[in-house]
């Protein structure tokens, strides 16, 4: 087999196109299964009948997904910004580490669907509730990762450093934060795809706009279609997001990602 | 003369961070290493070798007794010391040369110096790993290196600065047969070549007979100096010596300390 893959000099990369295969072997699945059982469309429409409801209410799709894209990445760089400055806080010591963890751990505890009516208390219905569940959901792993990247430097390193006289600055601007940029990075790819939940979850229950309230809304109206077609842009969405937070990540702190350079 | 290393009854308490236990770690800990000689300090695990390392870089400071380095009483960080560990800690984002070159960032007055001439200071890194058979690779990253490569390039960190206190903690433990005997010949060379005045703590009685002028055994937990041998084999000593009847009278002898000092 590989020989002659070689000869034709064709050699089919099976680990980059699988995804590919696998996802439309889901949807082929999905399409054959409706018809050969004729499922009806109000409890799950094939994916035929979803593209077509993509296709007739494009113009609205489109305008929404922005609209949750944008809540997202706002509440997505709130996160980022809070999450790395608490992070570095509660790494700096571990006196600050051990204090603050429990009301962290606490804190992220509580199901975020129980703070979106104390957020529409607060803001009013709209779009800043969005950002701000977005930024709770996903700014917490991004703290965890960064202060534990910072809170598990190696003793030596420390003791090499502090034996020239080096201060914390030091420490922390040599070691500790390129350290922590891996874990920093990593989080980044957990924390977009949590970031859309938050937005979502606070659409479907206050909002005039985006994909959480058009869901709601064709749900009123029976067009179950649309609410699959909704689903999918945000899975679309949501692959597109993580895409850009892995090519970063790699980018970033390819060192960290040295398996394959090794020799 | 005054020694250049002075450890005078010290004792050393640990107290346990939560709590009112403590230990003590050494007890009426005397040892005096003249400049430019090289001890070695044996002893069973856990009897405070590593504590003593940091009583003479200023990590720890005496419970009681009195640490002097040359001539100063210790009162913080010497940054006349280099430090090597079993573990060789190297920063993975960084080239060899330039964790070579991290105490130069850190130490007086290179500091400030470093970030006008960086060329010539690559240049002072790059020729030091190759007087330890590093040609070469400073310009690849560590984890590109074997363990062995990783020692030798920690002990040119530990020596960039030229330190007049080389503390080596373990350094070669981790390492195979071989290539630890072809790092006592590196450390044994550089010895020869700089004359730093050099601690070496460590579990290998045929390593510390083969390097130090004078070995010191110490005792279990609380550690105090039990014995002290001097090593009457002349220097430069080939690698060869290791098996002679000399050498290994000498090493059997030490031994027998060891067990009495475990019991």
């Amino acid at each position: 087999m590989l020989n002659r893959s070689e000869s034709n000099g064709i050699q089919i990369d099976w680990v980059k196109l699988s995804p590919w295969l696998c996802t439309i072997g889901l949807f082929l699945i999905w399409e054959v299964t409706v018809r050969l059982f004729g499922i009806p469309y109000y409890i799950l429409p094939a994916p035929t009948h979803i593209t077509y409801a993509m296709y007739e209410f494009s113009d609205a799709l489109w305008w929404n997904s922005v609209q949750t894209l944008w809540t997202t990445l706002a509440g997505f760089g709130l996160a980022i910004v809070f999450g790395l400055m608490l992070g570095l806080f509660i790494g700096w010591d571990k006196r600050i580490y051990s204090g603050l963890y429990p009301l962290m751990i606490g804190f992220n505890s509580i199901p975020k669907i129980a703070v979106v009516p104390i957020l529409v208390l607060w803001f009013g219905a709209g779009w800043l509730p969005a950002v701000l569940t977005a930024f709770l959901i996903s700014f917490f792993p991004i703290v965890v990762n960064v202060a534990t990247g910072l809170a598990t430097i190696e003793p030596e390193m420390e003791d090499v450093l502090r034996a020239l006289g080096a201060k914390k600055l030091d420490i922390m601007t040599k070691v500790g934060i390129p350290r922590s940029l891996p874990y920093f990075f990593g989080a980044l790819k957990v924390a977009i795809t949590l970031a859309f939940i938050g937005s979502v979850l606070s659409e479907t229950i206050a909002a005039n706009s985006g994909i959480g309230h058009m869901m709601l809304t064709a749900q009123a109206n029976f067009e179950v279609p649309l609410v699959f077609a909704c689903l999918i842009a945000l899975a679309v969405e949501g692959i597109g997001m993580y895409a850009l937070m892995a090519g970063l990540e790699m980018r970033m702190t390819g060192w960290a990602h040295r398996s394959g350079f090794n020799r | 003369m005054n020694a250049f290393v002075e450890i005078e009854d010290v004792s050393l308490r640990y107290t346990a961070q939560s709590g009112n236990e403590s230990t003590l770690a050494v007890e009426h800990l005397d040892l005096q290493v003249n400049q430019g000689d090289f001890i070695a300090v044996v002893g069973p695990s856990g009897c405070g070798k590593s504590t003593l390392m940091k009583l003479a870089t200023g990590l720890h400071f005496p419970t009681s007794g009195a640490v002097r380095l040359d001539g100063k009483q210790v009162d913080g960080p010497v940054s006349i010391a280099g430090m090597a560990f079993q573990n060789p800690v190297m920063l993975p984002w960084r080239l060899t040369r330039d964790n070579v070159l991290l105490p130069m960032e850190v130490v007086n007055p290179h500091r400030q110096k470093i970030r006008r001439s960086r060329a010539s200071y690559r240049q002072m890194a790059d020729e030091l790993l190759a007087s330890v058979g590093l040609d070469g690779a400073g310009g690849q990253y560590p984890w590109q290196l074997s363990g062995g490569m990783q020692q030798r390039a920690s002990l040119c960190r530990a020596l960039i600065h030229d330190p007049q206190l080389l503390m080596l903690d373990e350094p070669f433990a981790a390492l195979d047969a071989f290539t630890r005997e072809e790092l006592w010949c590196v450390i044994r060379d550089l010895h020869l070549d700089k004359q730093f005045t050099t601690i070496l703590v460590t579990h290998d009685l045929r390593e510390a007979v083969f390097l130090a002028d004078t070995v010191y055994v110490m005792s279990a937990r609380p550690g105090r100096i039990i014995v002290s041998r001097d090593v009457p084999i002349p220097r430069p000593r080939p690698i060869e010596v290791t098996y002679e009847k000399e050498f290994s009278d000498l090493t059997q002898e030490l031994r027998g300390h060891i067990a009495e000092a475990r019991s």
